[in-house]
């Protein structure tokens, strides 16, 4: 993976508030803050992975990157131009050169054209003209995704689940874009045709240059894949760093939780690892807490995490966290105790008052 | 012998493509306070036998032959009504999407109240009280009040913990839990394995767990058995599956998985090809057109089904290659290069 340090996309302080509404006027009585707030680069020819449990926000981060929706506030910049608040006629030239994968590969395919038809849709929306003409360029693109050219006339019904998701990723590959946005690209297959994709998304990036972004719940897929990884909760980023770093040492409880979650496959280890448990479950976007987002189910919550927001701070070269009392760094003596937070109650289960600020 | 055991179970359903073998000839026995893993792709027909054995197959058009042991009585040969009296009170399943499983239209206690009263000769007032302990004893907080919650008010995993008490609810002496972390996050799905592994031995009851997730099973089986085709394919300890796996399809699962517990791979290992389809299933060993291993075996794996074979202490595995070329594929070929960095 090529490092030059020339970002392709740029997003700040990027939100999407969804208005919900009530009443005959449809007056608006608040908002689902699905994103709130996100800032980050993606350079050319990395991936970056995005995961965090479901409903916080990495889906709509995608739809807002790509503009399938608009966003509430912020900033999109790719390749150089303000796409955040651009009109469908004009974003439509960018679109060859960013693209998405979606994650049911049963229903983002069109069950009543052919697979040529769908892989050669691009084509004809773009007005792309190839030399061969298109039914030979799409077959060339069956190819390279490991598909049989020969099925160019077939439906989708008549493909696995693995093969779908393959002709989905040609049809995104079909102009050569220049970032792909791969929304839970695997999770709706089998294990082992997981692997199989995988490994083709990874082939792809080094044949074509690609940059991704891969939105995606599976910490261990995401480490596979990503270069860097930034960790969502309630539509924040709490964490961002490089892939094998921020495996390694997390600094963010919420991130060592996640990862101390993960079921590993050694019977060995079944009884001796060391489990943090969170309790209870994700707080609403409607209404979620104020400050530090995480800190009613944080074991390290303090006063000060109720009170001020912890910004996303670079602490280690290229590893920026947004916490008060983060994890795994020299002040943080010992491995953190494990101890029960407060349900999904609120604040009521720590007493308040016990503010123990690390200088 | 065994609380549970299951002889030579075929349950084939005829359709206008052929027919379906969903599950051919499966064999396997699980005791009281012991867990079962059982692991497969989609279409290995672990969901069909979990029915199976509940009788949720019975009066449709599956044709079941073989035999079921639960406790001593034969279900197989049973009347649907009297395999009926035991779902629920003997034997009760947890489902993969507890949204979809529970009824939308009646609350979480209603539901619970139900299944109990439908075993037990007990008033409203009584079930309603047994529904909020066991409301309590998984978990959700404010039982008293939540027993009168409907499903949709609940999050996905305390509509889980909600799907596991209403199992409970009659002390079931087998619990088949069918994928029943899928649909959740990791936080809460390490919290309702945690709960399942906790009541289990609170109960002593037989669990079965079908999952496709190694990891899942390796956080708390006993034993797996894998499937494929139909069929089982490997069975034995945890730590046999894990540590001395001998079929080329359990390698093949392993790895196919990243893994958070050892060092980043440069590339998985994925198993070519697709699962097989029920209807044509291929000749010989159903693996054979996805395995590395096949040209090693003479052209045997083409025509004859391997037999399930026991290696050593109950490790049992259906391949045509001998037992020594497992061994030696396995700790020269496949194991250094899952651990390897």
């Amino acid at each position: 993976m090529s490092q030059s340090t020339e970002s392709l996309l740029s997003v700040q302080g990027l939100e999407k508030h969804f208005p919900i509404t009530k009443g005959l006027f449809q007056r608006q009585v608040g908002a689902v803050k699905a994103v709130d707030g996100l800032t980050f680069d993606v350079v050319k020819g990395e991936t970056l992975g995005l995961v965090g449990e479901s409903g916080c926000g990495k889906t709509t981060t995608g739809r807002l990157i790509t503009r399938l929706i608009e966003p509430t506030a912020g900033k999109i910049v790719f390749e150089g131009k303000d796409i955040s608040h651009m009109s469908q006629g004009d974003l439509r030239p960018l679109r060859r050169d960013m693209q998405m994968i979606f994650q049911d590969p049963y229903s983002s395919l069109n069950p009543r054209h052919t697979v040529g038809a769908i892989v050669g849709a691009p084509f004809r929306i773009q007005g792309v003209k190839t030399e061969q003409g298109t039914k030979k360029a799409v077959q060339e693109i069956l190819e390279l995704v490991g598909l049989n050219p020969e099925h160019y006339n077939r439906y989708p019904h008549e493909f696995s689940g693995g093969q779908r998701q393959r002709i989905g990723i040609a049809r995104t590959l079909a102009l050569k874009p220049k970032l792909i946005i791969a929304d839970e690209p695997v999770s709706a297959l089998d294990v082992s045709i997981q692997a199989q994709v995988v490994n083709l998304l990874e082939d792809l990036q080094n044949e074509l240059d690609l940059t991704y972004v891969v939105i995606a719940h599976d910490l261990s897929v995401v480490r596979h894949i990503s270069d860097r990884v930034a960790v969502m909760y309630l539509g924040k980023i709490v964490e961002i760093a490089d892939s094998a770093m921020l495996y390694k040492a997390p600094l963010h409880p919420y991130t060592n939780a996640l990862l101390s979650a993960v079921p590993v496959p050694d019977v060995k280890r079944r009884t001796q690892r060391d489990r943090i448990r969170l309790q209870g479950d994700v707080p609403s976007p409607i209404n979620p807490p104020p400050a530090c987002r995480f800190h009613t189910r944080c074991w390290k919550a303090q006063e000060v995490c109720r009170t001020v927001e912890p910004p996303l701070a670079e602490l280690l070269p290229g590893h920026q966290v947004a916490c008060h009392f983060p994890e795994n760094t020299p002040q943080d003596a010992g491995p953190a105790e494990p101890v029960a937070a407060a349900g999904d109650a609120g604040d009521q289960g720590i007493a308040p008052g016990v503010i123990n600020p690390v200088s | 012998m065994s609380f549970l055991e299951l002889k030579d179970l075929r349950i084939h359903f005829p359709t206008d493509d052929g027919l379906v073998k969903s599950v051919d000839g499966l064999s396997f026995a699980l005791e009281r306070g012991k867990t079962l893993g059982i692991v497969g792709e989609s279409g290995s027909g672990k969901s069909v036998t979990s029915l199976g054995i509940l009788g949720l197959h019975k009066g449709g058009r599956a044709k079941i032959s073989g035999e079921i042991w639960l406790d001593g009585e034969e279900l197989v040969s049973a009347t649907p009504e009297h395999v009926r009296t035991l779902r629920g009170k003997k034997m009760a399943m947890i489902f993969q999407d507890p949204l979809s499983a529970m009824h939308p239209y009646y609350t979480v206690g209603q539901q619970i109240v139900e299944a109990y009263r439908i075993h037990h000769p007990v008033g409203k007032a009584v079930a309603r009280k047994h529904a909020i302990d066991l409301l309590g004893r998984v978990g959700i907080p404010q039982p008293d009040r939540r027993v009168d919650s409907y499903p949709h008010e609940f999050s996905g995993g305390m509509r889980q913990r909600a799907m596991i008490a209403m199992a409970l609810s009659c002390d079931p002496e087998l619990l088949i839990a069918d994928e029943p972390t899928t649909a959740l996050d990791v936080t809460v799905q390490a919290q309702i394995l945690d709960l399942m592994r906790d009541l289990q031995q609170e109960f002593d009851s037989a669990l079965i767990i079908i999952t496709h997730d190694l990891g899942v099973v390796a956080e708390l089986a006993d034993d797996i058995l894998v499937m494929y085709g139909g069929r089982c394919i490997e069975y034995g300890s945890a730590s046999d599956i894990f540590e001395r796996p001998e079929h080329p399809y359990t390698w093949g699962l392993l790895g196919s998985m990243p893994r958070l517990d050892r060092e980043r791979t440069d590339r998985l290992m994925p198993i070519k090809g697709t699962p097989p389809s029920l209807i044509n299933v291929p000749s010989g060993c159903a693996f054979h057109p996805r395995c590395a291993y096949e040209p090693r075996t003479d052209g045997k794996a083409t025509t004859k089904v391997p037999d399930l074979l026991e290696t050593e202490g109950g490790h049992l595995v259906r391949c045509h290659l001998s037992k020594d070329e497992r061994r030696g594929i396995w700790e020269n070929e496949i194991k250094p290069t899952l651990e390897s960095a």
